[in-house]
Protein backbone atom coordinates (compact mmCIF):
# COMPACT_ATOMS: atom_id res chain seq x y z
CA UNK A 1 0.00 0.00 0.00
CA UNK A 2 2.89 2.32 0.76
CA UNK A 3 4.02 1.88 -2.83
CA UNK A 4 0.63 2.91 -4.17
CA UNK A 5 0.51 5.91 -1.85
CA UNK A 6 3.98 6.96 -2.98
CA UNK A 7 2.88 6.63 -6.61
CA UNK A 8 -0.17 8.82 -5.90
CA UNK A 9 2.04 11.55 -4.38
CA UNK A 10 4.49 11.39 -7.27
CA UNK A 11 1.70 11.40 -9.88
CA UNK A 12 0.16 14.45 -8.23
CA UNK A 13 3.49 16.29 -8.40
CA UNK A 14 3.97 15.23 -12.04
CA UNK A 15 0.44 16.31 -12.85
CA UNK A 16 1.12 19.87 -11.74
CA UNK A 17 4.44 20.02 -13.61
CA UNK A 18 2.69 18.91 -16.81
CA UNK A 19 -0.24 21.21 -16.08
CA UNK A 20 2.06 24.23 -15.81
CA UNK A 21 3.77 23.39 -19.11
CA UNK A 22 0.44 22.76 -20.80
CA UNK A 23 -1.16 26.00 -19.61
CA UNK A 24 1.97 27.87 -20.66
CA UNK A 25 1.80 26.24 -24.09
CA UNK A 26 -1.80 27.46 -24.35
CA UNK A 27 -0.59 31.01 -23.82
CA UNK A 28 -1.32 31.54 -20.13
CA UNK A 29 1.23 33.52 -18.17
CA UNK A 30 4.37 35.15 -19.48
CA UNK A 31 7.72 33.64 -20.34
CA UNK A 32 8.26 30.22 -18.86
CA UNK A 33 10.07 30.22 -15.50
CA UNK A 34 13.14 28.27 -16.43
CA UNK A 35 16.25 30.22 -15.50
CA UNK A 36 18.32 32.25 -17.92
CA UNK A 37 19.41 29.42 -20.19
CA UNK A 38 16.25 29.56 -22.29
CA UNK A 39 16.23 25.79 -22.57
CA UNK A 40 12.53 25.48 -21.84
CA UNK A 41 11.62 28.06 -24.47
CA UNK A 42 13.79 26.25 -26.99
CA UNK A 43 12.11 22.95 -26.22
CA UNK A 44 8.60 24.37 -25.94
CA UNK A 45 8.82 26.20 -29.25
CA UNK A 46 10.42 23.38 -31.20
CA UNK A 47 8.43 21.34 -33.69
CA UNK A 48 8.59 18.39 -31.29
CA UNK A 49 6.60 20.27 -28.65
CA UNK A 50 3.38 19.47 -30.53
CA UNK A 51 2.09 15.95 -31.19
CA UNK A 52 -1.11 15.27 -33.13
CA UNK A 53 -2.07 18.90 -32.83
CA UNK A 54 -1.76 19.06 -29.06
CA UNK A 55 1.11 20.31 -26.90
CA UNK A 56 3.18 17.37 -25.64
CA UNK A 57 2.57 18.57 -22.09
CA UNK A 58 -1.13 17.80 -22.58
CA UNK A 59 -0.28 14.11 -22.90
CA UNK A 60 1.72 14.45 -19.71
CA UNK A 61 -1.35 15.82 -17.94
CA UNK A 62 -3.46 12.93 -19.21
CA UNK A 63 -0.79 10.36 -18.30
CA UNK A 64 -0.19 11.62 -14.77
CA UNK A 65 -3.92 11.96 -14.21
CA UNK A 66 -4.41 8.34 -15.29
CA UNK A 67 -1.68 7.16 -12.91
CA UNK A 68 -3.17 9.22 -10.08
CA UNK A 69 -6.68 7.89 -10.66
CA UNK A 70 -5.49 4.28 -10.84
CA UNK A 71 -3.30 4.73 -7.74
CA UNK A 72 -6.23 6.19 -5.77
CA UNK A 73 -8.57 3.47 -7.01
CA UNK A 74 -6.05 0.84 -5.96
CA UNK A 75 -6.05 2.27 -2.43
CA UNK A 76 -9.69 1.39 -1.84
CA UNK A 77 -9.89 -1.28 0.86
CA UNK A 78 -11.39 -3.79 -1.54
CA UNK A 79 -8.61 -3.21 -4.08
CA UNK A 80 -5.68 -3.41 -1.67
CA UNK A 81 -5.01 -7.14 -1.98
CA UNK A 82 -5.60 -7.22 -5.73
CA UNK A 83 -2.34 -7.53 -7.67
CA UNK A 84 -3.79 -6.40 -11.00
CA UNK A 85 -3.68 -2.78 -9.82
CA UNK A 86 0.09 -3.08 -9.47
CA UNK A 87 0.27 -4.52 -12.98
CA UNK A 88 -1.83 -1.64 -14.29
CA UNK A 89 0.41 0.91 -12.58
CA UNK A 90 3.52 -0.73 -14.01
CA UNK A 91 1.93 -0.62 -17.46
CA UNK A 92 1.01 3.06 -17.24
CA UNK A 93 4.36 3.99 -15.72
CA UNK A 94 6.24 2.08 -18.42
CA UNK A 95 4.41 3.91 -21.20
CA UNK A 96 5.17 7.23 -19.51
CA UNK A 97 8.78 6.30 -18.87
CA UNK A 98 9.43 5.15 -22.45
CA UNK A 99 7.85 8.36 -23.77
CA UNK A 100 10.10 10.34 -21.44
CA UNK A 101 13.18 8.47 -22.65
CA UNK A 102 12.31 9.43 -26.23
CA UNK A 103 11.60 13.07 -25.35
CA UNK A 104 14.85 13.32 -23.37
CA UNK A 105 16.70 11.89 -26.35
CA UNK A 106 15.16 14.61 -28.53
CA UNK A 107 16.20 17.29 -26.06
CA UNK A 108 19.80 16.06 -25.80
CA UNK A 109 20.58 15.04 -29.37
CA UNK A 110 18.10 16.78 -31.68
CA UNK A 111 16.95 20.03 -30.09
CA UNK A 112 20.19 20.46 -28.12
CA UNK A 113 18.43 22.12 -25.20
CA UNK A 114 17.36 20.93 -21.79
CA UNK A 115 14.18 22.09 -20.10
CA UNK A 116 14.36 21.91 -16.32
CA UNK A 117 10.64 21.21 -16.06
CA UNK A 118 11.04 18.29 -18.43
CA UNK A 119 13.93 16.98 -16.34
CA UNK A 120 11.71 17.28 -13.26
CA UNK A 121 8.97 15.32 -15.00
CA UNK A 122 11.51 12.72 -16.14
CA UNK A 123 12.70 12.24 -12.55
CA UNK A 124 9.11 11.89 -11.32
CA UNK A 125 8.03 9.35 -13.94
CA UNK A 126 11.24 7.38 -13.39
CA UNK A 127 10.51 7.28 -9.67
CA UNK A 128 6.92 6.19 -10.37
CA UNK A 129 8.20 3.45 -12.66
CA UNK A 130 10.68 2.16 -10.07
CA UNK A 131 8.13 2.24 -7.24
CA UNK A 132 5.55 0.48 -9.40
CA UNK A 133 8.08 -2.26 -10.16
CA UNK A 134 8.83 -2.57 -6.45
CA UNK A 135 5.12 -2.88 -5.76
CA UNK A 136 5.03 -5.88 -8.08
CA UNK A 137 8.15 -7.41 -6.56
CA UNK A 138 7.17 -6.71 -2.97
CA UNK A 139 3.38 -6.57 -2.77
CA UNK A 140 2.04 -4.92 0.35
CA UNK A 141 0.95 -7.21 3.13
CA UNK A 142 0.28 -4.66 5.85
CA UNK A 143 -2.89 -2.66 6.14
CA UNK A 144 -2.85 0.64 7.96
CA UNK A 145 -4.69 0.81 11.27
CA UNK A 146 -8.16 2.21 10.81
CA UNK A 147 -8.72 0.50 7.51
CA UNK A 148 -11.13 -2.35 7.53
CA UNK A 149 -9.52 -5.64 6.62
CA UNK A 150 -10.74 -6.78 3.20
CA UNK A 151 -12.15 -10.22 2.74
CA UNK A 152 -9.46 -12.70 1.65
CA UNK A 153 -11.85 -15.27 0.25
CA UNK A 154 -15.34 -16.59 0.41
CA UNK A 155 -16.68 -17.20 3.89
CA UNK A 156 -16.38 -20.75 5.05
CA UNK B 1 -5.44 6.21 5.56
CA UNK B 2 -7.30 9.42 6.37
CA UNK B 3 -3.98 11.09 7.05
CA UNK B 4 -2.84 10.07 3.58
CA UNK B 5 -5.78 11.84 1.93
CA UNK B 6 -5.28 14.93 4.09
CA UNK B 7 -1.62 15.14 3.08
CA UNK B 8 -2.46 14.46 -0.57
CA UNK B 9 -5.09 17.20 -0.58
CA UNK B 10 -2.70 19.63 1.13
CA UNK B 11 -0.06 18.84 -1.48
CA UNK B 12 -2.58 19.43 -4.28
CA UNK B 13 -3.47 22.82 -2.82
CA UNK B 14 0.17 23.84 -2.44
CA UNK B 15 1.02 22.73 -5.98
CA UNK B 16 -2.08 24.44 -7.36
CA UNK B 17 -1.13 27.73 -5.71
CA UNK B 18 2.44 27.35 -6.99
CA UNK B 19 1.30 26.83 -10.58
CA UNK B 20 -1.08 29.78 -10.32
CA UNK B 21 1.75 31.97 -9.00
CA UNK B 22 4.07 30.82 -11.79
CA UNK B 23 1.50 31.67 -14.44
CA UNK B 24 0.81 35.11 -13.03
CA UNK B 25 2.93 37.75 -14.64
CA UNK B 26 2.86 41.42 -13.99
CA UNK B 27 2.30 44.13 -16.53
CA UNK B 28 -0.04 44.19 -19.47
CA UNK B 29 1.13 43.73 -23.01
CA UNK B 30 2.00 47.16 -24.41
CA UNK B 31 -0.05 48.94 -27.06
CA UNK B 32 -2.26 47.71 -29.85
CA UNK B 33 0.79 46.13 -31.43
CA UNK B 34 1.13 43.48 -28.74
CA UNK B 35 -2.06 41.51 -29.22
CA UNK B 36 -4.00 39.92 -32.03
CA UNK B 37 -6.32 42.35 -33.85
CA UNK B 38 -10.10 41.94 -33.65
CA UNK B 39 -10.28 41.56 -37.42
CA UNK B 40 -7.83 40.36 -40.06
CA UNK B 41 -7.35 41.81 -43.52
CA UNK B 42 -5.05 40.92 -46.39
CA UNK B 43 -3.06 44.00 -47.41
CA UNK B 44 -1.34 42.06 -50.17
CA UNK B 45 1.96 42.01 -48.32
CA UNK B 46 3.77 38.67 -48.54
CA UNK B 47 6.89 39.25 -46.49
CA UNK B 48 10.19 41.05 -46.76
CA UNK B 49 12.62 39.31 -49.09
CA UNK B 50 16.37 39.12 -49.38
CA UNK B 51 17.97 38.29 -52.72
CA UNK B 52 17.24 38.67 -56.37
CA UNK B 53 13.76 38.27 -57.80
CA UNK B 54 15.19 36.00 -60.50
CA UNK B 55 16.68 33.53 -58.04
CA UNK B 56 15.55 29.98 -58.94
CA UNK B 57 14.91 29.03 -55.33
CA UNK B 58 12.68 30.85 -52.90
CA UNK B 59 12.97 29.90 -49.24
CA UNK B 60 10.13 31.10 -47.05
CA UNK B 61 10.90 31.20 -43.36
CA UNK B 62 8.11 31.43 -40.79
CA UNK B 63 9.72 32.97 -37.74
CA UNK B 64 8.90 34.12 -34.25
CA UNK B 65 11.06 36.92 -32.89
CA UNK B 66 10.92 35.62 -29.32
CA UNK B 67 11.90 32.08 -30.35
CA UNK B 68 15.49 31.32 -29.28
CA UNK B 69 16.00 28.83 -32.10
CA UNK B 70 15.03 31.52 -34.63
CA UNK B 71 17.56 33.84 -33.00
CA UNK B 72 20.26 31.18 -33.16
CA UNK B 73 19.46 30.50 -36.80
CA UNK B 74 19.48 34.20 -37.66
CA UNK B 75 22.78 34.94 -35.94
CA UNK B 76 24.71 31.73 -36.59
CA UNK B 77 23.47 30.24 -39.86
CA UNK B 78 22.05 33.17 -41.76
CA UNK B 79 25.31 35.08 -42.38
CA UNK B 80 26.76 32.09 -44.24
CA UNK B 81 23.51 31.52 -46.13
CA UNK B 82 23.49 35.17 -47.20
CA UNK B 83 27.07 34.97 -48.36
CA UNK B 84 26.89 31.65 -50.18
CA UNK B 85 23.34 31.43 -51.46
CA UNK B 86 21.51 34.76 -51.38
CA UNK B 87 24.26 37.12 -52.51
CA UNK B 88 25.22 34.70 -55.30
CA UNK B 89 21.71 34.94 -56.77
CA UNK B 90 20.77 31.32 -56.19
CA UNK B 91 18.28 31.81 -53.38
CA UNK B 92 15.73 34.44 -52.46
CA UNK B 93 14.78 34.42 -48.76
CA UNK B 94 11.35 35.53 -47.64
CA UNK B 95 10.43 36.22 -44.02
CA UNK B 96 6.92 35.60 -42.73
CA UNK B 97 5.72 36.23 -39.20
CA UNK B 98 4.43 33.37 -37.13
CA UNK B 99 4.14 34.67 -33.54
CA UNK B 100 3.51 31.77 -31.21
CA UNK B 101 0.86 32.07 -28.53
CA UNK B 102 3.34 30.98 -25.86
CA UNK B 103 5.38 34.13 -26.39
CA UNK B 104 4.15 37.28 -24.74
CA UNK B 105 6.11 39.78 -26.81
CA UNK B 106 6.75 38.03 -30.13
CA UNK B 107 3.81 39.77 -31.82
CA UNK B 108 5.03 43.07 -30.41
CA UNK B 109 8.53 42.38 -31.74
CA UNK B 110 7.13 41.43 -35.16
CA UNK B 111 5.23 44.71 -35.14
CA UNK B 112 8.37 46.63 -34.25
CA UNK B 113 10.12 45.02 -37.23
CA UNK B 114 7.20 45.89 -39.51
CA UNK B 115 7.18 49.50 -38.33
CA UNK B 116 10.91 49.65 -39.00
CA UNK B 117 10.20 48.05 -42.37
CA UNK B 118 7.82 50.88 -43.20
CA UNK B 119 10.89 53.10 -43.04
CA UNK B 120 13.00 50.71 -45.11
CA UNK B 121 14.74 49.32 -42.03
CA UNK B 122 13.18 45.88 -41.65
CA UNK B 123 16.38 43.87 -41.95
CA UNK B 124 18.34 46.22 -39.72
CA UNK B 125 15.63 45.92 -37.06
CA UNK B 126 15.48 42.16 -37.46
CA UNK B 127 19.23 42.01 -36.86
CA UNK B 128 18.87 44.15 -33.75
CA UNK B 129 16.05 42.03 -32.33
CA UNK B 130 17.92 38.77 -32.85
CA UNK B 131 21.39 39.97 -31.90
CA UNK B 132 20.12 41.45 -28.61
CA UNK B 133 17.87 38.55 -27.86
CA UNK B 134 18.25 38.79 -24.08
CA UNK B 135 14.98 40.72 -24.07
CA UNK B 136 13.20 37.46 -24.82
CA UNK B 137 14.50 35.88 -21.63
CA UNK B 138 13.69 38.57 -19.10
CA UNK B 139 9.90 38.68 -19.43
CA UNK B 140 10.03 42.44 -18.96
CA UNK B 141 8.14 44.91 -21.10
CA UNK B 142 10.57 45.51 -24.01
CA UNK B 143 8.94 48.72 -25.33
CA UNK B 144 11.80 51.00 -24.37
CA UNK B 145 14.44 48.50 -25.43
CA UNK B 146 12.81 48.13 -28.85
CA UNK B 147 12.88 51.91 -29.28
CA UNK B 148 16.61 51.82 -28.56
CA UNK B 149 17.06 48.96 -31.00
CA UNK B 150 15.04 50.88 -33.56
CA UNK B 151 17.26 53.88 -33.07
CA UNK B 152 20.32 51.68 -33.59
CA UNK B 153 18.67 50.34 -36.75
CA UNK B 154 18.32 53.86 -38.10
CA UNK B 155 14.59 54.21 -37.51
CA UNK B 156 12.91 57.58 -37.03
CA UNK B 157 11.41 57.20 -33.58
CA UNK B 158 8.51 59.61 -33.99
CA UNK B 159 7.16 57.66 -36.94
CA UNK B 160 7.98 54.39 -35.18
CA UNK B 161 6.09 55.42 -32.03
CA UNK B 162 3.03 56.43 -34.04
CA UNK B 163 3.12 53.15 -35.96
CA UNK B 164 3.41 51.08 -32.78
CA UNK B 165 0.75 53.02 -30.90
CA UNK B 166 -1.72 52.58 -33.75
CA UNK B 167 -0.91 48.90 -34.15
CA UNK B 168 -0.68 49.64 -37.86
CA UNK B 169 0.55 46.22 -38.91
CA UNK B 170 -1.29 44.05 -36.39
CA UNK B 171 -3.62 42.70 -39.07
CA UNK B 172 -0.76 41.99 -41.45
CA UNK B 173 1.02 39.96 -38.78
CA UNK B 174 -2.12 38.04 -37.90
CA UNK B 175 -2.74 37.36 -41.60
CA UNK B 176 0.77 35.95 -41.87
CA UNK B 177 0.18 33.77 -38.81
CA UNK B 178 -3.08 32.46 -40.21
CA UNK B 179 -1.36 31.80 -43.51
CA UNK B 180 1.22 29.78 -41.56
CA UNK B 181 -1.59 27.82 -39.93
CA UNK B 182 -3.07 27.07 -43.33
CA UNK B 183 0.21 25.57 -44.57
CA UNK B 184 0.64 23.62 -41.34
CA UNK B 185 3.43 25.55 -39.73
CA UNK B 186 3.67 23.91 -36.30
CA UNK B 187 6.79 25.51 -34.85
CA UNK B 188 9.42 28.07 -35.55
CA UNK B 189 11.46 28.39 -37.59
CA UNK B 190 9.66 26.48 -40.36
CA UNK B 191 10.98 26.62 -43.90
CA UNK B 192 9.48 26.14 -47.35
CA UNK B 193 11.47 25.79 -50.57
CA UNK B 194 9.49 26.97 -53.60
CA UNK B 195 6.34 26.25 -51.61
CA UNK B 196 7.31 22.79 -50.39
CA UNK B 197 7.60 22.36 -46.63
CA UNK B 198 11.04 21.27 -45.46
CA UNK B 199 11.30 18.80 -42.61
CA UNK B 200 14.53 18.87 -40.66
CA UNK B 201 15.42 16.63 -37.74
CA UNK B 202 17.63 19.39 -36.34
CA UNK B 203 18.29 23.07 -36.83
CA UNK B 204 19.38 23.29 -40.48
CA UNK B 205 22.56 25.00 -41.58
CA UNK B 206 23.89 26.56 -44.75
CA UNK B 207 24.95 23.15 -46.09
CA UNK B 208 21.37 21.89 -45.86
CA UNK B 209 20.03 24.82 -47.82
CA UNK B 210 22.88 24.59 -50.32
CA UNK B 211 21.97 20.95 -50.95
CA UNK B 212 18.30 21.86 -51.37
CA UNK B 213 19.11 24.72 -53.73
CA UNK B 214 21.49 22.50 -55.74
CA UNK B 215 18.81 19.84 -56.04
CA UNK B 216 16.11 22.29 -57.18
CA UNK B 217 18.41 24.02 -59.64
CA UNK B 218 19.60 20.67 -61.05
CA UNK B 219 16.01 19.57 -61.64
CA UNK B 220 14.80 22.87 -63.05
CA UNK B 221 13.90 22.97 -66.79
CA UNK B 222 16.83 25.24 -67.62
CA UNK B 223 19.30 22.46 -66.76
Amino acid sequence: MRHRQAIAFLALAGLFVALYLWLHALGFGGPIKCGASGGCETVQTSQWAVFLGMPVAFYGVVGYLAVLVVALASLRPAALPQRQWNVMLVGLASVGWLSTIYLTYLELFVIHAICRWCVGSAVIITAIWIVSLLSLRFPATRIDPGVSQPLRGPPA
Amino acid sequence: MNRFYVVLTALAVVLGITVFALLRTGGGAPAAAAGPPPTVADDGFRGYSLGQGSAPVEITEYLDFECPVCATFATVQMPTIKEQLINTGRVRWKFRDFPLAVHKYSRFAAHAAQCAGAQGRYFEMQDQLFEHHQWAQTGKDPSNLFRSLGQAAGVDLNAYDACMKAGRYAQRIEYSRQEGDSVRVDGTPTFFANGRKLDFRRLPGSDDFKAIADSIIAHSPRH
